[in-house]
């Protein structure tokens, strides 16, 4: 399965080679967990683990929940009061499954953050991004639809002005809404098919994230320095990498515990931190919430959705040129969905041909800007759509863009990267050697584009 | 590190947000309670008091609609013995569809719903709004004490000014914690409204207190098993993340020692 030469499944007993010869699935169990993996892994590299157990987790809990909730607008909210109070051990249960998506989202952003800086997305692993990007997308789906099973008022109110964003979409827009929606407004269809979709999406997302690990297992494990494995022979690529087992499982099992450590904290000492006041009052369609707030794992995204308003200049011109056809609302939809499908193409507006951005001194601070225009989305999305924060919101928004349709195509030009080293095992040695133990050879410069 | 500082910056940010969507607030104070903090637990003493209030006043308009009355014995409520319990319960009268009529409750029964249109049910108040969020908007008093409801209903029944205005027939009321200043509900409490058996003081803020921790515990019933269950539970991870954290270095020392010692192969 793999590309880097290694040793594979040998059967040897005669259970086991007549199993082989039917069904190899130990030699694909052994393939997988024991796959060469660079072995200059750094701490960003534990992020895959704990989403797959955030996943696990999600669908367990969420499993158990399924048992006790009851999926109808006069009972979904009794229900959920239900398990938190009648059903045994049901508070932990359910405070688990909303903590978990929240835990869900700081791992992914972490995920792609990692990607983004190591340059993961570059060839040959464009595919594996993309599966990823897919995954991101059916979380959120998958996260927004699961907030409204509670049907309190954000549950309502979310889900009316999400679904109002399809509306917004010129022609087809209220026809879609109302398909979406199962009837003119939220109401028990929508509730209904929210709630098949959100168990149904799940398994979606496992079956993707096993081809999003097949994808990567072809290519490899990216690593901090973006050098390739070395692959001519095996025992050089031996000198590379280590084996996944016992090696990377047992790093990656320190690193969950650390992070359940928080996680239980928080599941255990302040569980409504994260979530809104509002949402304890029943779904009520008469009484409006003063501020419609989203999740804050959707708050970037929100943001750049409101930055776009009928005075800014760009949403003038493109109303003008159309004829009216795109107005600021469908223009907001567009700008929310465009920053995600930008995200996705990154492996082809990115010209630089290094691809760990450790040696790429230019992108380093465009990045960590990135990094911090994203904070500043977040919060500016929670806030209110008056005074100053629209224009902040407009500012970030248009970095956003800009970083990715900009920024990323023109450095691949003008950036003179610093030396890269050979390969990954001088890397390694430079971290945990002495500088004379590195065979002298350290840093083998990389000729400038 | 750099995660650790992300999810810092994330919280500070969101927290930021919360505070800041509530909105037009009133003044809320930061009133100390049992159940703030990781270790802190409901006082059982206090939520009795609570629910003689919340019986003598509250009930005349407002419900527990989620409430069973059986929970009043739980462990980490307010505790009373199983006889005075049912007791209680008899005090009510219940509508029961079966025999289409009305019934004395019992202790599986839940607290009757609100008696007037407009008075919310209570059974969930202490977690549907938000309470003291820390200086300046911080969201801090939340992240330590997690969401602060109680700090809210008590500031609301200790914080009526006196004044009243009349607007479209309805009487209203000026309140320095309500949101937007005017409550139609009429001041509550007034200090001296009950007697407690154990002497405690009943003060306007001391009785608010009372009946606001009360309904956090009819919002919350499982507050201090979950604290519990939250500490155990990091206790454990904390012991098994220093065993795989030792772990971890002992698999990698000869990995590391062979190319810091020696010369690699």
């Amino acid at each position: 399965m793999s590309g880097i030469p290694h040793d594979h499944y040998e059967p040897k007993t005669g259970g086991e080679k007549w199993l082989h010869s039917r069904l190899p699935v130990v030699g694909l169990i052994y393939d997988t967990i024991m796959i060469p993996t660079p072995k200059n892994l750094n701490w960003m590299w534990i992020w895959g683990i704990v989403l797959m157990f955030c996943l696990i987790l999600q669908i367990v809990t969420g499993i158990i929940l399924v048992m006790h909730y009851t999926p109808h607008v006069d009972m979904a909210f009794a229900s959920v009061e239900h398990i938190m109070r009648n059903v045994n051990g049901g508070y932990m249960m359910r405070y688990l499954h909303m903590n978990g998506a929240s835990l869900f989202f700081v791992a992914v952003y972490l995920h792609i953050f990692r990607g983004l800086y190591y340059g993961s997305y570059k060839a040959p692993r464009e595919i594996t991004w993309i599966i990823g990007m897919l995954i991101y997308l059916l979380m959120m789906g998958t996260a927004f639809m699961g907030y409204v099973l509670p049907w309190g008022q954000m549950s309502f109110w979310g889900a009316t002005v999400i679904t109002g964003l399809f509306g917004a979409i010129p022609f087809v827009g209220d026809a879609l809404q109302t398909w979406l929606l199962g009837g003119p407004a939220v109401d028990n269809a929508t509730l209904n098919r929210f709630f098949s979709l959100h168990y149904l999406l799940p398994f979606v997302i496992l079956g993707l994230a096993i081809v999003h690990v097949w994808a990567f297992h072809t290519t490899g494990n990216n690593n901090p320095t973006g050098v390739e494995v070395r692959r001519t022979s095996k025992e050089e690529a031996a000198r590379d990498t280590l084996p996944f087992w016992p090696y990377f499982v047992i790093k990656d099992l320190f690193a969950l515990a650390v992070i359940m450590v928080v996680f239980f904290a928080v599941v255990g000492f302040m569980p409504n931190y994260l979530g809104h006041p509002d949402n304890y009052v029943e779904a009520n369609a008469l009484v409006t919430p003063s501020h419609i707030v989203p999740e804050w794992y959707f708050l970037p995204f929100y943001a750049i959705l409101r930055a776009f308003t009928p005075d800014v200049w760009i949403v003038m011109f493109a109303s003008w040129i159309t004829g009216g056809i795109i107005d600021a609302a469908f223009f907001g939809v567009l700008a929310m969905f465009g920053a995600i499908a930008v995200m996705a193409v990154v492996p082809w507006l990115d010209t630089s041909t290094v691809r760990s951005g450790r040696y790429r001194p230019m992108f380093k601070w465009w990045f960590w800007l990135f990094i911090v225009n994203f904070v500043v989305l977040t919060w500016v999305g929670a806030m209110p759509a008056e005074g100053i924060y629209p224009i902040i919101a407009l500012i970030g928004s248009a970095y956003w863009f800009a970083y990715f349709l900009v920024i990323l195509p023109l450095l691949g030009v003008i950036e003179k990267p610093t030396a890269q080293p050979a390969t990954i095992e001088d890397d390694f040695k430079a971290h945990y050697g002495k500088a004379s133990d590195a065979d002298g050879s350290a840093t083998a410069p990389t000729p400038a584009e | 590190m750099i995660k650790k500082l992300a999810i810092a910056v994330m919280a500070l940010a969101l927290s930021g947000g919360a505070a800041m969507a509530a909105g037009k607030a009133g003044k809320v104070y930061d009133y100390d309670f049992s159940f703030e903090g990781p270790f802190g637990t409901f006082d059982t003493m206090q939520l009795q008091r609570g629910l003689q209030v919340y019986t003598e006043v509250c009930a005349a308009c407002h419900g527990l609609r989620y409430v069973p009355f059986r929970t009043l014995s739980d462990e980490g409520g307010p505790m009373l013995p199983e006889d005075q319990m049912r007791a209680y319960a008899a005090f009510y009268e219940v509508f029961d569809p079966t025999i289409d009529d009305f019934r004395t409750a019992e202790p599986t029964d839940h607290f009757p719903l609100s008696a007037l249109e407009n008075a919310p049910d209570l059974s969930m108040m202490a977690k549907a709004r938000a309470g003291f969020s820390g200086p300046y908007g911080t969201g801090l008093s939340q992240l330590v004490n997690g969401m602060g409801g109680p700090e809210y209903i008590a500031s609301l029944l200790a914080g009526y000014t006196g004044e009243e205005k009349e607007e479209a027939g309805t009487i209203l009321y000026e309140n320095t914690a309500f949101p937007g200043g005017w409550i139609s509900m009429a001041p509550p409490l007034w200090g001296d409204d009950v007697e407690f058996a154990d002497g405690a003081p009943t003060d306007l803020e001391s009785i608010s207190k009372d009946v606001s921790a009360f309904l956090m515990w009819t919002a919350e019933p499982k507050l201090n098993a979950r604290k519990e269950v939250g500490f155990t539970a990091v206790m454990f991870l904390i012991v098994l993340s220093v065993l795989l954290y030792l772990t971890n270095k002992r698999l990698w020392a000869p990995i590391k020692a062979r190319v810091k010692g020696q010369p690699a192969e």
